[in-house]
């Protein structure tokens, strides 16, 4: 299993909790499992074809997934999976 | 030549400096680019003035307008020293938990402040203050996070600086907020040196300050573009704290947070690293969050949710 921390913005679809754990070998399949189990996050997290929702960042062992293999990047048992909204930063 | 007709003149040409003593791999050579040296003593300055440019350029400013520009602080003062020297108007919207010198500096160059809900981070600073230029036409926006003039000044600057100072360079490591300095510099830097990368370092955001309703209220700045990057990682209030501070203990060199989680990521680039060369674009020095104690005071993880340091 793959613990996945939930941003709160999203834990009104898992029961509010903060960290949820999913399985799964991929990003992609991690968070397909937390979608089925979870009904309502799949819509937030995914766009209608598939892809990752354009203000949802998803990050493996803090690295944004968009700059590793995306949905395809391998996750191991002991990986951490961070989901976090897009947000204005900046001074 | 450092005699100049205006403090405006004196805006960049920022020193860098090797960190030997931070670096964690002896292997990997570290420098900092201190924008923290800037007039108003961050890279800001840079950029409030290609946005101030800009809107002179294209006519935008009439005798009854009022700059107005969301800013957590640092942007809001180097536009406020521009525009008393030109004689501009400026209201900066600011979250209300910014530190409280950002508001004194402020005040004292006669800026005009309205605050935003703390909760909503710079989100909500960036909507109140669109929402306010919508509604009141004397309201000019130069809005830092969709302008292109923000990431040209960096294009144009930041970046020759750094190409001129470290032409060896293989990594170049900055702080993700409006993502100006990331594409301006990334841009250039790819352009003249074909192999570098671009890496972003990104603060994770305190529970206490994702105000977010629904991720319809996301944002992702209009002037940000993720093929620039090679990377972005994520780092702590804490590691970026702990970096800051390591960094006054090893080099001296007295820099914000945001520069805190820079070097963090910096050192674990390095830390991959066989051999060569890493450049960290440290944004601000650290004099405007003394009132947060963080040099000597560890703040509580309740604390840390909710704070606005980056």
């Amino acid at each position: 299993m793959t613990r996945v921390r939930i941003p709160p913005v999203l834990r009104v679809h898992v029961g509010d909790q903060k960290e949820v754990d999913a399985s799964g070998d991929t990003v992609g399949a991690v968070l397909k499992d937390l979608a089925g189990r979870h009904p309502g996050l799949g819509e937030q997290l995914f766009n209608s074809d598939g892809a990752l929702h354009r203000f949802v960042n998803v990050y493996l062992n803090g690295r944004d997934v968009r700059y590793l293999g995306l949905l395809e990047t391998p996750v191991g048992e002991r990986d951490a999976v961070i989901i976090l909204p897009a947000m204005a930063g900046g001074r | 030549m450092s005699r100049y007709s205006s403090l405006i003149d004196a805006i960049g040409h920022t020193p860098m400096v090797e960190i030997a003593r931070f670096a964690p791999n002896p292997a990997v050579r570290m420098f900092a680019k201190l924008e923290g040296m800037n007039p108003t003593g961050s890279v800001k300055d840079r950029v409030a003035l290609y946005l101030l440019n800009a809107l002179e350029r294209d006519g935008r400013l009439a005798a009854l307008s009022v700059i107005l520009e969301p800013s957590s602080g640092n942007t809001g003062i180097s536009l406020a020293m521009i525009c008393r020297l030109r004689g501009y108007l400026l209201t900066v919207v600011m979250p209300d938990n910014v530190t409280r010198e950002r508001r004194q500096i402020l005040e004292m160059y006669g800026a005009s402040i309205v605050d935003s809900p703390g909760s909503l981070g710079s989100n909500g600073a960036v909507a109140l203050a669109r929402k306010m230029a919508a509604d009141d036409p004397r309201f000019v926006l130069p809005d830092q996070y969709a302008n292109p003039a923000n990431p040209l000044a960096h294009y144009e600057t930041t970046a020759v600086e750094v190409l001129a100072d470290c032409p060896e360079l293989d990594v170049f490591v900055g702080g993700l907020g409006t993502s100006g300095t990331l594409m301006g510099v990334g841009r250039r830097l790819r352009e003249e040196k074909p192999g570098v990368r671009i890496v972003a370092a990104e603060p994770m955001p305190g529970e206490r300050v994702q105000g977010l309703r629904s991720l319809d209220e996301g944002f992702v700045p209009e002037i940000f573009d993720e093929m620039v990057l090679d990377d972005r990682q994520l780092v702590t209030t804490e590691e970026s704290i702990d970096a800051m501070r390591r960094l006054a203990e090893t080099e001296s060199i007295f820099a914000g947070v945001s520069s805190g989680g820079v070097l963090a990521v910096a050192a674990r680039v390095a830390e991959g690293m066989d051999t060569g060369t890493v450049v960290a674009l440290l944004a601000d020095g650290g004099w405007k969050y003394l009132s947060e104690d963080l040099w000597r005071h560890d703040p509580t993880g309740d604390e840390m949710e909710g704070l606005n340091l980056w």
